[in-house]
């Protein structure tokens, strides 16, 4: 069976043989697109989160038959240069295996709201997993991502730990100051 | 429209119509929506469909209407537009939908889809059940109508038939203050532990009341929604009247052991719940503030 999509940007086809193919398998095993991670393939990880028709959806859980006609696109072709610039900037990527899902996650997110709060930013995360970093570099990495969004400019994090009282202005200078 | 090989049956019918031939035709396809319970199962090949039907095309069942005195929501809804678009007429279906899955999950699933698999865990369930929902289900035969009540009939059973498909829930609009509470082990990817939903309804002065995960299928207690309110003097409502709607809760539920908790635990957090939601209902109805 011949599905026609289009993955980022791109016309794709793709020959299935079940109809239970899902869009993650024929999207790494049949088009080679292999940004898309596979982990848990049961929708809990988030790391094969993909936009479909610009709505992020877990590939795993879609089945490829249904994206006849449909718009992908993967952590190719989703996520601006500034978000995943902050990612590398603020240490949000250790193994790296959640990143990709991670990153159309925020893309999507920062495309809704450009100025998200910690509590919606978690929200919006809640479907991705990440055992190495803990989430405050990603949180941080989200917010450092929207100002430079914002204005144009990369620029390191500024952390605001909460056992150490900063200066606003002060704590600017200094964070500038940091390689 | 049907694509095939020997190897892949998918169809996509592309109205409600044509999506009932073809079932009708072909038995053995398996409906399939947001995928979020049947592609799970299709990876890890505890099923292996030979032929799928799908249901994101069709138009009809995708929207959603105001219908007087209630929403009709085609089965096709994702979540996520639940959440966005029915709080303020639907506040306790919304409510549950928020706790579904991740983003990622509410983007795809549905609540045809939900009440398809009928999970005693579904969170979209409590709500319909505490509001007196409808269920419309549709064949090539017609259709008909089924209250939630009489929807469930055992651990992921229900009273669809073969050849039928949900195509909408009909909830009566919100006539005071609901709640849905859900225990679970964090606030986001968590099946029920168990679940509740409480319906206050001001003009008829009825207490409505759906339990999730705590019994074989979602159930309602209507011993506890017959609790005496004092609908002429909120101030009168109290702690005691509270705990007691709890325990009537508690008494409906019929938990078993599982892997996500025991029956003495679902009962006792369902009895917390329900005493937790009473009073929040009534105090958001009377402005009344009851002592916690």
């Amino acid at each position: 069976m011949r599905v026609q999509l289009r993955v980022d940007g791109e016309a794709a086809v793709a020959e299935i043989d079940r109809p239970g193919e899902s869009l993650l398998a024929t999207l790494r095993d049949r088009l080679g697109r292999y940004g898309t991670k596979n982990a848990c393939e049961q929708g809990e990880c988030g790391s094969c989160t993909v936009l479909l028709d610009g709505d992020p959806v877990c590939a795993c859980l879609v089945a490829t038959a249904q994206c006849e006609g449909r718009d992908v696109k993967t952590v190719v072709g989703a996520v601006p240069r500034p978000v995943r610039d902050a990612f590398i900037a603020c240490g949000a990527v250790q193994c790296g295996f959640c990143t990709p899902g991670l990153l159309v996650s925020v893309a999507d997110l920062l495309a809704r709201d450009d100025d998200p709060s910690d509590v919606q930013i978690r929200e919006a995360l809640a479907g991705n997993l990440c055992r190495c970093t803990g989430y405050e570099k990603i949180i941080d990495a989200v917010h450092a991502a929207a100002e430079a969004m914002a204005d144009g400019t990369a620029r390191p994090p500024q952390r605001q730990w909460i056992t150490t009282p900063v200066v606003p202005s002060a704590a600017a200078e200094a964070t500038e100051a940091t390689p | 429209m049907t694509a095939s090989t020997a190897a892949a049956v998918f169809h996509r019918p592309a109205g409600l119509d044509e999506a009932l031939r073809l079932l009708a035709a072909h038995p053995e396809a398996v409906p399939v929506a947001g995928g979020t319970d049947l592609m799970v199962a299709v990876n890890y090949r505890h099923t292996r469909p030979a032929a799928m039907l799908d249901l994101t095309r069709l138009a009809e069942l995708r929207e959603w209407s105001d219908e007087g005195g209630a929403i009709r929501i085609g089965s096709g809804v994702p979540y996520a537009r639940i959440c966005a678009e029915l709080a303020t007429v639907l506040p306790g279906l919304a409510a549950a939908s928020r706790t579904v899955g991740s983003p990622q999950i509410r983007n795809r699933g549905t609540l045809g889809g939900n009440l398809a698999t009928a999970s005693p865990a579904g969170d979209g369930h409590p709500p319909l059940l505490a509001t007196g929902a409808t269920i419309e289900i549709a064949s090539v035969a017609g259709t008909r109508t089924v209250p939630v009540t009489a929807f469930f009939t055992g651990p992921k059973r229900s009273v669809l038939a073969p050849g039928e498909l949900i195509t909408a829930v009909t909830v009566p609009k919100a006539a005071g203050p609901q709640q849905f509470l859900k225990v679970g082990t964090r606030n986001a990817m968590v099946i029920a532990v168990c679940s509740l939903a409480v319906a206050l309804d001001l003009d008829a002065r009825r207490l409505g009341t759906g339990i999730g995960s705590a019994g074989p299928t979602p159930l309602t207690a209507p011993d506890a929604d017959l609790i005496e309110l004092p609908w002429r003097r909120p101030d009168l409502f109290n702690d005691a009247l509270a705990e007691e709607f709890g325990r009537r809760v508690a008494a409906a539920a019929r938990p078993i052991d599982d892997v996500r908790g025991t029956a003495a635990y679902r009962r006792h957090a369902l009895a917390v719940c329900a005493a937790r939601a009473l009073r929040r209902v009534w105090t958001a109805a009377h402005g009344t503030e009851s002592s916690r």
